[in-house]
Order: C-alpha cells, then structure tokens, then sequence
C-alpha cells in the first residue's frame, strides 16, 4: 500500500529545514518538548519504584506459593481478629476524630477564639512527635506505674496493653488529619456565608447543616480518608501500647510484623494484601463519591440548558 | 422612627470605630452613609444589624431596643459586597434559605415558597436563572439575587453594605438607578453604605456623612451641597459637586 498523503513540504520535495524548527510545540512556560519527557519521565519513573513496585510486590509474593495457600493464610483466626480489631479501631477514633476536627477548624477559623494559634500548634503535636514516643507517653500515664496506674489499679481497670490504650493511642495519632484539612479551607472561605444565614434567621445547627458543611465536604471527606488510611495503618504507637497479646490487641499492622518475623512470609503478606486493598477501597470510595457528585452536576446543568433553549 | 441609634460607641482594640453615635432613619427612607474607609460607616451597619455588638448606647428598631436580639430575630435584611451567596446552592434556593430555615410553626408550605421565590425573582429580573448556580452569574446578578434573599424574610430594615462596591462603573450606574426604582416599588427601610459620594447623593433620600466615628453631617444631596459643614466634608463633597447637575436638577 503506497501513502497518498504526504506533507506539504514533502510533496513538493522541500526537505525539511529551519522552517520546521520553527513549529516545535512548546509550552506557556516556554520548556522544550524533550525537557517535558524528561521531567513526565522522572515523576513516572519514581512513582513506580516508589509506589507501583512495593505494591506488586507485595501481591507477588503473597500468591507466590498459589492461591490456596493465600486464601488458607487469609482464614487464619488470628489474622481474621486482627482484620476486625483494625476496623473496630478505626471506626471508633475516625469519627471521633472528624468531630474533633470539625469543632477545632470550626472554633479556630469561624468562633474568632482566643489563643488559637496555640490550639493549630497543639493540633499538629501527633504529626511532629514519633509514634513511639506517643506510645511511651500513653504507657507513662496508663500504665502500672505510670501517674494514673495506681488509681486505675484501685479502681480495677486496665488500660495498658488493651484494646482501650489500642484505641486511645490511634485516636492520639490520626487527630490532626481532618482538622489540618479543614482549617486552611474555612480561613479561606471566611464567615460573609455564615453571616448571610444567620440574618435570614437560621440557627447555628442549620447553618452549621445547611451553609458551613456543604462547603466544605470535600475537604472533610479527604480529611476523613487521610485520618482513616492512618488509623489502620499506625504501626508504632500502636505497638508500644498494645503489648502484641496475639489474637487479642494485634492490629492487623502488628500481626503483619509478627508473621514476618516468624518467616511466613506468605501470611505476611497475604495479610499485607487485605490491608492494601483496605486502602485501594478507602481511595475508591473517595474517587466514586466526588465523581457521582460531578456527575451530578453535569446533569443539572444540561438540564437547564435544554430547558431554556 | 424605624431605626434609631441612641449614643453608640464601638471600639476593635485600640481602634474606635463608632464614636458617641446619634443617628435615626424614617420609616420607609433610603439613607446612604457616606464616608472614606475606616470612617464607622460599615460598622455602623453591622451593629444595627446585630453582627457587632456596641459597646455602649442603644440600637432601637422600630422604638424596640434591639439589645436582647440576635441579628436573626431582628427582621433585617443584609446585603454584602461580595455578596455572600450560598455557593452550593442554586439561585432559587439562596432566595428560598429565609423561608425554609423558619421554625416549623412559622414555615411556609413547599408551594407558598415556590411562589415566593418566583415574585422575587421576577422583581430582581432574574426569572429565568433560578436553577443556576452563582458562580455561574456575572457580579451585578449575583448581587440582585443576593437582593432578592435579603427581601425573602420581608425584612423591617434593609441594610446595604457597599452593595455596588465590586462591580465595575457601568453595572453599578445601572443598578443604582434600578435600586432606586425597588425602592420606590418595595418602599423598605434602607441604609446604604457607601464610599462613593455620588452614588450617595444619586440614590438616596437623605445622605449622612461619616468621618472618623462620627456621623459629620446628615441632610439631602441639595443640602450637603450647599452648605457643608467643615472642610473635610467640603474636599470629601468637591468630587460629588463638580459632577452635581444632575443631581442638583433632581433635588431643586
């Protein structure tokens, strides 16, 4: 098959010289095509070695000896606890801590509350500190003899090395995720909407409900996958107040490390995989609910079109 | 008397923003607080409003002393210079917030609301974009909707602040004579604030000059421009009086 279209220049037998030079495609802020493969090149590059590689990796190896013995490692009891434990953590401090956060962005940005500066850099307190050191910190004041030991010990409670101090901790360590989201974008959004409400006479829960939370939905719901990807994710802190009683106060991170330890590296990461794939769901569910929204949107729109024209 | 502010005071801090404050505004009146930046005047607003809190003296509307109202109970309506819409909402819905956030008792039915909003949006002239969204509107509609919301609640007192202060020369001509025109038809109670002291004098029944936390002077257009009371009103008028023919042909 012969080509019956040829370019211009070609055509009329120009070879291609500094006229073509001319039309190379460059960009607004002026860089070169080759410099824009190279800089596409290098942020891909590193997001797989970085990202994509340790994730495939941990698949590999976890269907490595077959998939029975990946489903067979999955039923496990112990890992099966740990998997509950995770979600039970999880599902007791991100809430909790989405109230935090929406009461301390709200008190900062909106309340004009004293001191708040002091409350942003306590806020941000479990992101500067290691998760160690917050588990110790639990331990000095939980446990037997840390400061509130003997009451706790007179009282007949025990908060080290239970699923209380499990709980207590990851609370402590996912705390600024929803709040650091929040506050930047209710400074930025100011109080003129909330303002507006309040002349026409709504209270504060219907402009909290109806003005203060629609606008920021979006950020909360970031805040809520950030906050939540941490909380099943939390390793150290975790560890250090937990005591790793198996089967009882491992989280499915401790259990991971346990199995390691012990060389079956299947189950490791078998269970590696379920905390994975923990994730991906989190991610998804954020991804489907902004595109419904979207799409959503989308329809309005057309809608209003085609009934005015 | 529809408002009445008996010696308001009001201090942010060091700055003091109302100083000693007399002012009163007939019922059915346009007034336009005139002044330059920092001179009270929005503050001034904001406190017959009830979003500030004066530090002395007393707010009355309508003869009641307003003190132990909060902004949501005073029947006002308020308009923001950037308007302040309800970004997630659609036009219709921003107008339709005051009626739909009334206590069980006092709400109007699904139906009443859509007629309400429907009058209102054919009194701002925006009949045809109640499914829009704001951001979706220029500056000059975004702010006759903002309008409309304001009249939903069938406000006592329509408090304006710097309502045509973001748009640009030509739409804020324009909506100035067309606030004129709503005024005349809706007959409210309206304090405008404004820095613009043509605007002032173009639009309103009485014009009160601010200059520094106090009200310097208050009369018609006609008579600021006769006799102004000090020197600072006289450089602050200079601008209004070199433009004021046809202003003075209207109030002759």
């Amino acid at each position: 098959m012969s080509t019956t279209i040829a370019p211009p220049a070609a055509r009329h037998g120009i070879p291609p010289g500094p006229r073509a030079k001319r039309h190379t495609v460059t960009t607004a802020t002026g860089e070169s095509a080759t410099a824009r493969w190279i800089l596409i090149g290098t942020a891909l590059a590193y997001l797989f070695l970085f990202l994509g590689l340790p994730l495939f990796v941990v698949f590999e190896e976890a269907l490595k000896k077959g998939v029975g013995a990946y489903f067979t490692a999955l039923r496990d009891p112990e890992l099966l606890h740990a998997l509950r434990l995770t979600l039970l953590v999880a599902g007791i401090a991100v809430p909790l801590n989405v109230m935090f956060g929406l009461a301390a962005a709200w008190a900062i940005t909106k309340g004009r509350v004293r001191g708040h500066a002091l409350l942003v850099a306590l806020a941000d307190l479990p992101l500067a500190v290691s998760p160690v050191i917050a588990g110790l910190t639990f331990m000095l004041l939980f446990g037997m003899q840390g400061w509130f030991g003997p009451w706790l010990k007179a009282h007949d409670i025990q908060i080290a090395f239970t699923v209380t101090a499990v709980v207590l901790a990851t609370i402590f360590v996912t705390l600024p995720f929803v709040a650091r989201e929040l506050i930047p974008l209710m400074e930025e959004q100011g109080v003129t909407e909330e303002e507006a409400a309040v002349t026409l006479g709504a209270s504060g829960w219907q402009i909290f409900r109806r003005v203060t939370l629609p606008n920021i939905r979006w950020g909360l719901l970031y805040g809520v996958v950030l906050c939540n990807a941490r909380a099943m994710g939390e390793f150290g802190a975790v560890s250090v107040v937990s005591g790793r009683i198996r089967g009882q106060t491992t989280t499915l991170p401790l259990h991971i490390e346990i199995l390691y330890n012990e060389y079956d590296f299947t189950a490791a990461f078998a269970a590696s995989s379920l905390l994975a794939m923990l994730a991906v769901v989190t991610l998804a569910a954020k991804h489907l609910l902004e595109r419904s929204h979207h799409a959503a949107r989308a329809r309005l729109i057309q809608e209003q079109q085609e009934r005015q024209s | 008397m529809s408002v009445a502010l008996e010696r308001v005071s009001k201090r942010f801090g060091e700055f003091v923003a109302l100083d000693d404050v007399n002012f009163t505004v007939d019922e059915g009146e346009l007034v336009a607080l005139v002044g330059p930046s920092g001179s009270g005047k929005s503050t001034l607003l904001r406190v017959v409003a009830g979003l500030e809190r004066q530090d002395a003296g007393t707010v009355k509307i309508h003869g009641e002393d307003a003190a132990p109202l909060g902004p949501g109970d005073r029947r006002i309506g308020f308009v923001f210079q950037h308007y302040a819409l309800f970004r997630h909402m659609t036009v219709f819905e921003n107008v339709a917030f005051g009626l739909r956030v009334r206590p069980r008792g006092g709400r109007p039915s699904a139906g009443e609301i859509k007629a309400a909003v429907k009058d209102l949006l054919a009194l701002v002239e925006l009949d045809t974009l109640g499914a829009r969204y704001p951001s979706e509107l220029s500056g000059g509609q975004q702010q006759r909707v903002a309008l409309a919301r304001a009249l939903a609640v069938q406000p006592r007192v329509l408090l304006l602040d710097e309502p045509f202060g973001a748009l640009d020369a030509r739409v804020r001509k324009q909506l100035r004579q067309w606030l004129r025109q709503l005024h005349d038809e809706v007959k409210v109670t309206t304090i405008l604030v404004t820095h613009d002291s043509e605007e002032a004098c173009e639009v309103a029944d009485r014009v009160a000059v601010m200059h520094e936390a106090r009200i310097a002077q208050v009369g018609t257009a006609a008579e600021l421009l006769r006799e102004t009371a000090n020197p600072f009103l006289e450089s602050f008028l200079a601008e209004s009086t070199r433009k004021s023919e046809a202003v003075k042909a209207n109030y002759h």
